[in-house]
């Protein structure tokens, strides 16, 4: 692959959406359809952690699957610092980032000696292990989660309405995504992407290639684990099931709908599958079957997710 | 003699039951052309493997330039300036040649920290500069916005050539930079050879004769994991050993 380039329609789109966003939530209370106002939410935090797994998967090239766990970490976070009684969420989520920063530097700084099916293997493990630490945590409600009486203030405005939080998980979905698409055309970004393509050539360059690698797989586990703090305000609760490896591959299955190493493949993977769930869900309980053909679909006839079909065209299809 | 740039003293590594390479003491002066030479098997890729420390030896010491290396990384090495080109062209097929040379300017310790995350790198013009700078001492100035996939094979080898020029080495790790090419091509990469050696030092490893008796000060001749001869090149034409060896019906 070449290195991501953002294609010039790109900006004014995700402003104009932006834009429509900001008045969703007046739009849908004027269309008595508040109710969806939760669900947007929801697309927005699962937006937000599927982007944060692009950055690992999509340009550094590390297929990851245990990418959950630090959506559960930072979720447990949250409903724990809630139960030691601070409510303020600008305590509580980068508690939450920090706790599946450092999560994550474990896991990786173990992880990323290997390659390949290794490594896959081994993220799922070290998540596996969270999956069973949380559920055996007596006082932290074992199988059953850990429930927020409530959800938290942010800068001491409440976050109760569905409006205040869904403008609370936009900002954060903002602020990453402005982050990950500076952070691309940045140094960083690039060696990134070129350890992905060639390891051996960076590592004669001169790079410390495991560092970057290492460095990037913090930082998506940072910003998976504010999506855990968001997402337990929600829902209200911290439930161990957010760490399960089936977790990681619904965040997985969405970058790859959406597009692996595309800068919005891991927003528009959570739409897709998201709304295509709501949808589905009213009129069957298997669902996942039509999931399935769509998979397959985009794997037959767009390879490289739905985000590439409005890319740019990439002269890389060659050697 | 002048100082050793290069100083490789009883190196050995085994492959299971294959001594790959045995007691292999080595060294190269600044500012030489040292050639290594050997039949096929003879164990010189994996000696240029232990030399830019992509392998790790069982026994012996690696000097350069005044440090013990042998436990450095590869990176930590390319730092200390030893750049190495590969036998296989390595490069980034899908990024364009500029790209290619731009990340290994990026790459040296005086181009500054890349852990740089919101700058874009396309305001940098001096990163691209220096860049094309290269790509022109290659003959590639033309091709900069190509992807490197797409140039010629013989293209591919200057351009890592460039590549390796730009994180500015004090040795070159030559590993069968003619492998491949045509005759033309062949010679015009003689040719910068010859150029690049009034710079810098340089370890050739090569199987094309001609090219080594006209680049090298120097030669080497590794049979078998072990050094059977190291001296001028009329030397090690007139070694009764190396003929043996090697060369009898080449020469």
């Amino acid at each position: 692959m070449a290195l991501y380039r953002a294609a010039p329609w790109q900006k004014p789109l995700s402003l104009a959406l932006l834009l429509a966003a900001l008045a969703l939530p007046t739009a849908l209370s004027a269309l008595d359809q508040a109710f969806y106002i939760g669900f947007a939410t929801r697309v927005l935090i699962f937006a937000l952690a599927a982007s944060s797994l692009n950055l690992v998967l999509g340009f550094g090239g590390m297929v990851s699957l245990g990418h959950a766990a630090f959506l559960g970490a930072g979720a447990y976070v949250a409903a724990i610092c809630q139960q030691a009684g601070i409510n303020e969420a600008l305590i509580a989520f980068p508690l939450a980032m920090s706790v599946a920063g450092l999560f994550a530097l474990v896991v990786g700084a173990v992880s990323l000696r290997t390659r390949g099916v290794y490594f896959i293997m081994i993220t799922l493990a070290f998540a596996q292990m969270a999956y069973y630490l949380f559920v055996s945590a007596r006082s932290w409600g074992g199988d059953d989660g850990l429930p927020l009486n409530g959800r938290m203030t942010l800068g001491g405005l409440p976050l109760a309405s569905d409006d205040a939080l869904f403008y609370a998980a936009l900002l954060a979905l903002v602020a990453a995504m402005a982050l990950f698409g500076r952070l691309v055309d940045a140094r960083f970004g690039r060696v990134l992407q070129a350890i992905r393509e060639n390891e051996t050539r960076m590592e004669a360059l001169g790079y410390p290639v495991f560092r970057f690698r290492l460095v990037a797989f913090v930082l998506g586990g940072m910003v998976a684990g504010l999506a855990g703090a968001l997402l337990a305000n929600l829902t209200g609760l911290a439930s161990p099931n957010l760490l399960q490896w089936t977790q990681s591959g619904t965040l997985l299955v969405m970058v790859i709908i959406g597009g692996v190493g595309y800068l919005y493949g891991g927003v528009v993977g959570a739409v897709i599958l998201l709304m295509l769930e709501e949808t589905l869900v009213g009129f069957t309980a298997h669902w996942h079957i039509v999931l399935g053909l769509l998979l397959l679909a985009v794997v037959l006839f767009a390879p490289r997710g739905v985000a590439a079909l409005f890319g740019p065209a990439r002269s890389d299809e060659h050697g | 003699m002048a100082e050793a740039l290069l100083e490789v003293s009883r190196l050995s590594r085994r492959f299971g039951a294959v001594d790959a390479l045995k007691e292999v003491d080595f060294n190269v002066t600044a500012g030489e052309v040292h050639a290594l030479i050997g039949p096929n098997g003879a164990g010189k890729t994996t000696f240029i493997h232990h030399v830019s420390g992509a392998l790790q030896p069982d026994s012996g010491r690696i000097r350069f330039a005044g440090h013990d290396v042998t436990a450095l990384s590869m990176h930590r090495r390319v730092s200390a300036g030893m750049a190495r080109s590969y036998q296989i062209t390595n490069i980034f097929p899908g990024l364009s040649a500029l790209d290619n040379v731009a990340l290994a300017v990026q790459g040296r310790n005086d181009a500054g920290s890349s852990f740089r995350f919101w700058r874009p790198v396309g305001r940098e013009a001096a990163l691209f500069d220096e860049a094309k700078g290269y790509l022109e001492q290659v003959g590639l100035q033309d091709k900069g916005g190509a992807a490197a996939g797409m140039l010629s094979h013989g293209e591919q080898r200057a351009l890592e050539l460039a590549m390796v020029l730009a994180t500015r080495p004090k040795l070159l790790l030559l590993d069968e930079p003619m492998a491949g090419t045509g005759p033309e091509e062949s010679a015009r990469m003689v040719e910068l050879i010859e150029q690049l050696a009034r710079r810098v030092t340089i370890l050739l490893v090569e199987h094309d004769m001609a090219a080594v008796f006209r680049l090298a000060d120097r030669i080497s001749v590794l049979v078998n994991g072990q050094l059977i001869c190291t001296g001028t090149p009329d030397e090690v034409r007139n070694d009764a050993a190396v003929r043996r060896a090697y060369l009898g019906d080449h020469l």
